[in-house]
């Protein structure tokens, strides 16, 4: 009875406690409404997109799908030594289908990525296997070419009769499973991609070292000076900021190039002889002076907005109390700008590692990085699943940079703007 | 920055050394920009300055790759500046609508999970625009955008929105929500509070996020080489053929377009950030 009694009614005689509970429902639907077209838009355009990319990364349907009745054959064998005659007609059988759809081409491709020399057996097999006659298919086949008496040849195929594979991310780093199923290294000359992987990080490594070396003076300069000259001095961050990209990589590669003014600059101080300009674009001189100049106003932003939130009053506290200038800095004022250090760090770390344009443009052979691959893997070679590997495993080192960042600083105290 | 009489020498020493470190930096930033002015009147075909322009030579200045910008024979500009200003306008008008609604969801204190919807909502942001153009990729070729303007407007949206998100969220912060509660309880409908009194007030955060939008959408290069046909070639992607085939001091022209373009961007966000600087002031 007592907790009846003790129940507030509002006016309509609805208890008060449910009557909020209420409000606080609706007002949360009210929030989520909001909230969801733009988040169905992005869950639906983006979220799922990238998701896609691992189905397709991983995807290996398509050798599987074109060779249904072989792979149903070769269930049961062991790959120890030829296959049995079920296994040769049923790819006889399979390919003759694949010849007259005008889709070995396909088959072909992708065998030879198994296998080197794949090609040209089975277009042999392709043209003369109209003349076959029924009945042991075995020895018509073998007759073809003596790569089919290979059992290498018929492992290959069966390697690829999962629908899925991990190839790619292996390809990625340059490895490759071989014939016996190892995980291996390919040889040396084939490395490419682990090189890359190595010098995106080591420039964007740089690219961040070197902004923040820069930044950090200026963005000093900036909170300290009074507003009317620090504002004038701001245009120099802001223009580059909002100018665009292409722009300012068109003015780098004026300046850079070997008729350009930087040249004519160390001619003129005697540092170089005029017939030996040395080549500053297309490598890694270029990539490197370029996106530091490009990626620098996200670096001097952030450190910026903390340094101006730091009293002036705490250096003169520390060198009141006895601190040369130089200590009451490391003491007092760098501790207190590592916010805004963890902040641009991890801009510019971030924009640097997946940066296209500027390395295309500017770096030629020895100054492209992973971006550069994936698109040109997307554009030129087509093989979307392996740029899609790629992009994730890029994704994924950048959500790991995230996370460790997170923890050693938290992304709450990063501050923007 | 004057030092006071009893700085030690050394420390002067330090202090201009420090001075002048500045200086370098300031200079590497805003030098660039400043070369593509005097080349794109160049009345030759070279990027490089030429003796008579060093001489100041009226002769060596013209206007020819203006005029070839403008008039050249079978002129990308104009149909791409076209095309760039189109896609822009709509990606940001789109950002400017789903961000400030998001916002405004955001920043009420009822919302659920949200943490997890702002890391989705800006995310566009954090993953590498490669991957992010990849990923727009597959989406657009799969429901057939893909080379179309509207497939373009979408992708564009989708990078622009986490600016505006972030923008008003944090004019939002220093919202006081009981105005829009006196306009309520005063009988105005929650449309009619939103037009009135919560969308001037949170206005300055609305239009410098689309700045952002815009600027991203202008700018944007690496999502529209994936996506864009012949149809739909813009600014950037115009540049970027050009700067990849043959440098020509056309592209120094519209380099130059571009850049007091952005001046005037740089203006309006200075000026906007001044009023909602003020208008804070107010608040508090």
């Amino acid at each position: 009875m007592s907790s009846e009694t003790g129940k507030i009614l509002t006016t309509d005689g609805i208890p008060l406690e449910e009557s909020l509970k209420q409000a606080e429902k609706k007002n949360k639907i009210k929030a989520l409404l909001l909230v969801a077209p733009l988040l169905l838009f992005l869950i639906i355009t983006y979220m799922i997109p990238i998701g896609d990319m691992f189905s397709r990364s991983i995807d290996d349907k398509m050798v599987t799908n074109m060779l249904p009745k072989t792979y149903k054959a070769m269930e049961n064998w062991d790959g120890k030594e030829l296959p049995p005659e079920e296994v040769f007609e049923a790819f006889y059988l399979d390919y003759k289908i694949l010849v007259k759809n005008k889709t070995a081409g396909k088959l072909q491709t992708q065998l030879n990525y198994e296998k080197n020399g794949f090609k040209s057996v089975l277009k042999k097999l392709a043209r003369k296997q109209k003349k076959f006659e029924e009945g042991n298919y075995k020895e018509q086949i073998m007759k073809v070419h003596k790569r089919w008496r290979n059992v290498e040849y018929w492992r290959a195929i069966k390697r690829r009769a999962p629908s899925y594979t991990y190839s790619k991310y292996l390809k990625g780093i340059d490895m490759y499973s071989n014939e016996d199923g190892k995980i291996v290294q390919v040889s040396e000359d084939r490395r490419i991609h682990r090189i890359l992987w190595i010098r995106t990080v080591e420039v964007a490594f740089f690219v961040t070292l070197f902004c923040f070396l820069m930044a950090y003076p200026i963005a000093h300069l900036l909170a300290t000076l009074p507003m009317k000259y620090s504002n004038l001095l701001m245009i120099c961050v802001l223009l580059p900021f909002w100018t665009s990209l292409l722009v300012r990589t068109a003015s780098w590669m004026i300046l850079l190039q070997q008729q350009g003014i930087v040249n004519d600059f160390f001619v003129w101080t005697g540092l170089v002889a005029d017939d030996n300009r040395p080549e500053m674009m297309y490598n890694k001189t270029g990539t490197y002076v370029a996106m530091t100049q490009i990626l620098l106003p996200f670096m001097v932003l952030p450190l910026y907005s903390v340094m101006k939130t730091i009293s002036p009053s705490l250096m003169r506290a520390g060198k009141s109390l006895g601190a040369t200038p130089a200590v009451a800095f490391f003491k007092v004022y760098f501790p207190l700008t590592i916010p805004g250090i963890g902040a641009g760090c991890l801009l510019v770390f971030i924009l640097a590692i997946g940066y296209y344009i500027t390395p295309a443009l500017v770096g030629g052979a020895s100054g492209t990085l992973i971006s550069n691959q994936i698109a040109y893997h997307m554009k030129s070679t087509l093989d979307w699943s392996f740029a899609s590997a790629m992009g994730l495993m890029l994704l994924t080192g950048v959500l790991a940079i995230y996370w460790i960042y997170n923890k050693l600083v938290g992304v709450d105290n990063i501050k923007l703007g | 920055m004057a030092l006071p009489k009893y700085t030690e020498p050394h420390y002067r020493i330090w202090h201009y050394f420090y001075l002048l470190i500045c200086g370098c930096v300031f200079f590497f930033l805003i030098a660039p920009l400043f070369v593509i002015f005097p080349l794109s009147f160049n009345a030759e075909e070279f990027l490089v300055f030429s003796d008579g322009m060093k001489r100041l030579d009226p002769d060596a200045f013209s206007l020819r790759w203006y005029k070839d910008m403008i008039y050249g024979t079978k002129n990308p500009w104009g149909l791409a500046a076209r095309n760039s200003f189109i896609i822009a306008i709509f990606a940001t008008l789109g950002s400017i609508i789903l961000g400030t609604l998001a916002a405004l969801g955001l920043s009420s204190r009822h919302m659920p999970y949200k943490g997890l919807i702002m890391a989705i909502l800006i995310s566009p942001m954090i993953v590498p625009l490669i991957i992010s153009g990849v990923a727009i990729f597959f989406f657009m070729a799969k429901v057939g955008l893909a080379a179309t303007h509207l497939g373009i407007i979408l992708a564009h949206i989708i990078l622009g929105t986490p600016f505006v998100v972030i923008t008003v969220t944090a004019t939002l912060s220093g919202f006081d929500h009981s105005i829009t509660r006196a306009a309520s309880s005063l009988g105005s409908s929650p449309y009619n509070t939103f037009m009135k009194i919560t969308l001037p007030l949170i206005l300055p955060g609305v239009i410098s996020g689309g700045l952002f939008a815009f600027v991203t959408s202008f700018d944007e290069v690496v999502v529209v080489l994936f996506l864009a046909g012949l149809d739909n070639t813009t600014i950037p992607i115009q540049m970027w053929t050009g700067l990849r085939e043959q440098l020509s001091p056309t592209i120094l022209a519209v380099a130059t377009c571009l850049i007091i373009l952005s001046v005037l961007i740089l203006l309006t966000a200075e000026l906007l950030r001044r009023r909602s600087e003020r208008l804070r002031g107010i608040n508090r």
